[in-house]
C-alpha cells in the first residue's frame, strides 16, 4: 500500500504488458473501435432481451433495469488463481468450523480468542441454532468472498459473504454473451469454463439432504417473489438446476416435513436454497409480520426435516465487527497461517480505535456493521468536508455501529470506452461451494467495476458494472 | 410442477391470446369503418362489446368515437384487457413461470414485450396503425412459433394450451353473442349489403375470411358462418374446435397423472354437446341461448380446472 501508483492488472506499475493479457492486447490490436463500439451495444440489446436486470430498491414503481456490463474481459492468470483459491478454501473451512463452534461449545471465546459480548450482542447471532448441526455439519454452502487487489501479489479479503452472496447468475451470462460475442478470443485463450456451476450447485445441495430423505433429495430455490432485486437470479438458478422455484405461499408444514404444492398434491421438499433473509424465515419463530417465509420452518429443520441453505445465523460469521477476528478464526480452527489477508480494521467500539478513526477521518473507509450494497458507509479521500462531519456525528452518537479501514489503492482494469479502453477499480467475487463431499470453487466469478473515473464504489445500486473474468489454463 | 406454475402459464397463454384476439378486432372495427356502410361509431361499439371492454369504456369516455375506441383497445392501461395490458401480464406470469419455459419461448415473450411497449408509447395515427397492428401480429405468433418448436409435450404444455383455448373459445363466443342477430334464420336466403358488412365483420374478426371461402366457397350465408363458427372442427377458432382442443389436452393431463378429475367430466360433456347436434338445431334452440350456454359452461369449466389442479391454496 505504500505505492503512490495505482496497480493496474493489464499494464502493471509501469505500463509493461503482463503476461496474464498478453493474449487480449494482441486481439484487440487488431479490432476496430467501431466494431466494438456496435459489439458494447449487442451486449446490451442481448442483456434486455434475456431478461437479466434487477429492480431497484426504493422506487415506487418495479422499474427494471440492466446492470452495466463492459466488454473487455478481466484476465487471471492460473498461477495466481490457484493461491486466491487455496487462500479461500482454507478461510471458508475456518467459517464453517467457526460457526459450527459458535453455536455448539464456543471453544474460541472460552479460548478466549474472541469477546463473549461479541457473539451474544450481536443481531446475527441466533439463538435458535444452539445446540443444533446441521446436516453433514454445513453452515454455508454458498459463500461469495470479496477479494480486493493492490498488487502484483497482493490480494486481501475484503468481505465474506456467507449469508446469501448474490451475482452469481451475472458471472454465469457475462461468460455466455461474451461467447456469443467474441468466440475467436475464446479459441485463441484457454479460458477455464465457468459452466458448470449451476449442475455443481445441485450436487453439493444435493449432497446436504437431511435425514429424513429418503430417495434423490428434491432441491427447490425459495424467493420472496418476482418484485425482489435480484428475481431474475433466483428463476435463473432454479431453471439452470432443473428445480421448482417456491415462494412461502406454496409451502406449508405437514407431517413434519415443508411440502410444496404442486399440480398433483403435496410434495416434500428437502433442501431448499433461500434466498430470504432469517428474519423472514419462519413467522412463527422469527418475524411474525413476514408473509416471505413458511411458519414452522426451523422446528421441521431443528428436527432434521430439511436441509436449510445457507443455515439460518451464518449471518454471525460475515459481520463486519467478527470480519476484524478473521485472522485468529482461521489459525484457531486450521492451526495454520491465513493465505490471504485481511484488510487492517479499527472496531470503533474500542475507545482508543475510535479515537483514532475519529482523528483520521478523511484518509479512511468507515462501514456500518452490518451495512451491505455500499450503502451508510464513509470514504473519507473522496468526501467532502460536510460530508465528513456528518458522518462524523453519526460515528460519535453510536460508535459500537461501526468499523474502518484504510482506503485501499484497489487495482484497475480496462473497460472499454469511446475513446478506447481506460483503467478503472475493480474487485472480485468467486463463488464458493460447500458440502460434505468438500469445497468447489469455480474458477472466475464477478468482477464488479467502478465505471467513474477515479470511483472506488463497485456496487451494482451505486453505478458500478460487470464484466466477464477470465482465469486461464496456465 | 407447483399449483402456482400451472395458473401462471394458463393465464400467461390467456393472456396473449386475448392481446391478438384484441388487435384483431381493432384490425376489424378499422377496416369496416372505411368502408363507410355500416354506422361507423355503432359498430366500434359492438367490436368493444365483443372484446368485452365496453363496460370499463363507457366509465372512462363520455361518447364513442374511432380514436378513443382504438386507444382504449391497444393501449390503455386502465383495460385490463387492452393489447398493452394484456402483454405486460402475459410477461409477469411468465416471469412468474421462468423456470417452466424454454429459453427461446421467454426471450420471444420478452421481445414481444418490449416492441409493442415501443410501438404503443404514444397515440397510434390512423396512418401508423396497420404496421402496428402488424407488429402485434407477428410478434404474438412468434412467441406462438417458439413454444411449439422448443416446448416439451408435457404437463406445461398441457396447461399453456389449455389457457389458450378456454380464451379463444370465450372470444369466439363472444363475437357470435354480439352479432348473433344478423346470423339469424331470417337472413338465410337474401343478403342485403349491410348483412354483407356485418358477415364479412364476423369472419374478419377470427382472420377467417380465406378459410371460409375454402371451405364453403365465395357466396356468404349467415348459415354458413354460423355454422363455420360454431360447429366446423376443421376452424382453429370455432367453438367446437377449441371444446375438443381442451378436452384434449386435459385427457393428456389425466393420462400422465393417472387421475381422472371432474374438470374431464365437464370437457367431455362439452364435446358431447357439440357432436349431437347441427346447426338448425342449435337455431331452433335459438343462437343467442344457445351462446350464452356456452360461455357458462366454460366459466365453470374454467373455475374447475383451477380447482383440479390446485392454481391456489
Amino acid at each position: 500500500m505504500s505505492d503512490t501508483k495505482i496497480f493496474d492488472e493489464m499494464w502493471g506499475r509501469n505500463e509493461t504488458l503482463r503476461d496474464p493479457y498478453a493474449g487480449f492486447q494482441s486481439w484487440f490490436e487488431g479490432e476496430d473501435l467501431k466494431r466494438l463500439r456496435a459489439k458494447q451495444r449487442e451486449a446490451e440489446e442481448v442483456f434486455r432481451l434475456t431478461g437479466i436486470t434487477f429492480n431497484v430498491y426504493g422506487r415506487s414503481e418495479a422499474e427494471e433495469r440492466l446492470i452495466p456490463f463492459d466488454i473487455i474481459p478481466r484476465v487471471i492468470s492460473g498461477r495466481e488463481w490457484q493461491k486466491l483459491s487455496k487462500g479461500i478454501e482454507q478461510r471458508v473451512r475456518a467459517i464453517n468450523a467457526f460457526l459450527h463452534d459458535i453455536y455448539n461449545r464456543q471453544e474460541i471465546i472460552k479460548a478466549g480468542r474472541i469477546p463473549l459480548e461479541m457473539i451474544t450482542r450481536n443481531e446475527a447471532f441466533l439463538p435458535h441454532m444452539m445446540g443444533m448441526c446441521p446436516p453433514g455439519g454445513i453452515y454455508t454452502h454458498i459463500v461469495g468472498t470479496d477479494l480486493v487487489r493492490t498488487g502484483d501479489d497482493q490480494f486481501y479479503v475484503l468481505e465474506d459473504n456467507a449469508r446469501t452472496p448474490s451475482g452469481v447468475s451475472y458471472m454465469l451470462e457475462n461468460r455466455e454473451t461474451m461467447l456469443q460475442m467474441f468466440p475467436e478470443l475464446f479459441s485463441k485463450n484457454r479460458v477455464q469454463p465457468v459452466q458448470n456451476y449451476p449442475s455443481d450447485l445441485r450436487r453439493s445441495l444435493a449432497a446436504c439432504a437431511p435425514p429424513a430423505c429418503d430417495g434423490p433429495p428434491t432441491v427447490a430455490v425459495l424467493t420472496p417473489g418476482i418484485y425482489n432485486s435480484a428475481y431474475f437470479e433466483h428463476a435463473f438458478l432454479a431453471d439452470q438446476m432443473g428445480v421448482e422455484l417456491v415462494e412461502g405461499h406454496d409451502l406449508r408444514v405437514v407431517d413434519g416435513r415443508v411440502v410444496m404444492r404442486t399440480t398433483r398434491g403435496y410434495q416434500p421438499i428437502d433442501v431448499l436454497y433461500r434466498r430470504i433473509d432469517d428474519d423472514f424465515l419462519d413467522p412463527l419463530n422469527f418475524n411474525p409480520e413476514s408473509a416471505l417465509g413458511v411458519p414452522g420452518i426451523m422446528d421441521v429443520y431443528r428436527a432434521g426435516g430439511i436441509t436449510i441453505a445457507n443455515a439460518p445465523g451464518t449471518g454471525i460469521a460475515d459481520d463486519k465487527a467478527i470480519y476484524s477476528y478473521m485472522p485468529e478464526i482461521v489459525e484457531f480452527y486450521t492451526g495454520e497461517k491465513a493465505i490471504l489477508e485481511n484488510v487492517p480494521t479499527w472496531r470503533c467500539s474500542e475507545p482508543d480505535s475510535l479515537a483514532y478513526v475519529l482523528d483520521n477521518l478523511s484518509e479512511l473507509v468507515v462501514k456500518e456493521v452490518h451495512g451491505s450494497g455500499g450503502y451508510g458507509m464513509l470514504i473519507g479521500p473522496t468526501s467532502s468536508k460536510k460530508e465528513i462531519e456528518a458522518f462524523r456525528a453519526k460515528l460519535t452518537s453510536r460508535p459500537s455501529n461501526y468499523i474502518a479501514q484504510p482506503t485501499l489503492a484497489l487495482s484497475t482494469v480496462p473497460i472499454f470506452t469511446k475513446a478506447g479502453l481506460a483503467p478503472r477499480h475493480v474487485d472480485l467475487r468467486p463463488y464458493v461451494l460447500c458440502s460434505p463431499d468438500g469445497i468447489n470453487i469455480t474458477p472466475g466469478g464477478l468482477t464488479r467495476v467502478a465505471l467513474q473515473k477515479g470511483s472506488l464504489v463497485v456496487n451494482s445500486s451505486q453505478g458500478g458494472g460487470t464484466k466477464d473474468t477470465w482465469v486461464l489454463e496456465d | 410442477m407447483l399449483g402456482k406454475t400451472a395458473n401462471g402459464l394458463y393465464w400467461m397463454f390467456r393472456y396473449l391470446e386475448r392481446a391478438e384476439n384484441t388487435s384483431r378486432l381493432v384490425d376489424t372495427g378499422q377496416r369496416i369503418g372505411l368502408t363507410r356502410l355500416g354506422q361507423a361509431d355503432d359498430e366500434w361499439t359492438s367490436v368493444m362489446q365483443s372484446a368485452g371492454v365496453i363496460e370499463g369504456y363507457n366509465v372512462h369516455y363520455d361518447e364513442t368515437s374511432k380514436d378513443s375506441a382504438i386507444d382504449w383497445m391497444l393501449r390503455s392501461r386502465d383495460n385490463p384487457s387492452s393489447v398493452l395490458s394484456t402483454i405486460s401480464e402475459a410477461r409477469q406470469n411468465a416471469r412468474l413461470v421462468r423456470t417452466a419455459l424454454t429459453g427461446e419461448v421467454w426471450e420471444a415473450l420478452n421481445g414481444c414485450y418490449m416492441a409493442t411497449r415501443e410501438a404503443l408509447k404514444r397515440k397510434v395515427s390512423e396512418r401508423d396503425l396497420p404496421a402496428v397492428l402488424g407488429l402485434i401480429r407477428q410478434r404474438t405468433a412468434l412467441v406462438r412459433g417458439a413454444t411449439h418448436g422448443t416446448m416439451l409435450r408435457n404437463d406445461i404444455y398441457d396447461f399453456a394450451r389449455i389457457g389458450t383455448f378456454i380464451e379463444r373459445a370465450d372470444a369466439t363466443a363472444r363475437i357470435l353473442d354480439v352479432k348473433y342477430y344478423v346470423l339469424l334464420p331470417s337472413n338465410f336466403s337474401v343478403g342485403s349489403s349491410i348483412d354483407n358488412v356485418h358477415w364479412e365483420t364476423i369472419l374478419r374478426s377470427v382472420s377467417a375470411r380465406g378459410g371460409f371461402r375454402m371451405a364453403y366457397g365465395s357466396q356468404v350465408n349467415a348459415r354458413d358462418i354460423a355454422q363455420f363458427l360454431v360447429l366446423d372442427k376443421r376452424m382453429p377458432r370455432s367453438l367446437n374446435f377449441c371444446v375438443s382442443k381442451i378436452y384434449d389436452n386435459l385427457a393428456y393431463l389425466g393420462a400422465d397423472y393417472g387421475a381422472k378429475f371432474p374438470s374431464m367430466d365437464l370437457a367431455e360433456a362439452l364435446v358431447n354437446r357439440f357432436n349431437a347436434h347441427d346447426i338448425d338445431a342449435v337455431f331452433e334452440y335459438g343462437l343467442h341461448e344457445y351462446i350464452q350456454n356456452v360461455l357458462t359452461s366454460l366459466r365453470q369449466l374454467g373455475g374447475q380446472i383451477e380447482q383440479d389442479y390446485r392454481f391456489y391454496e
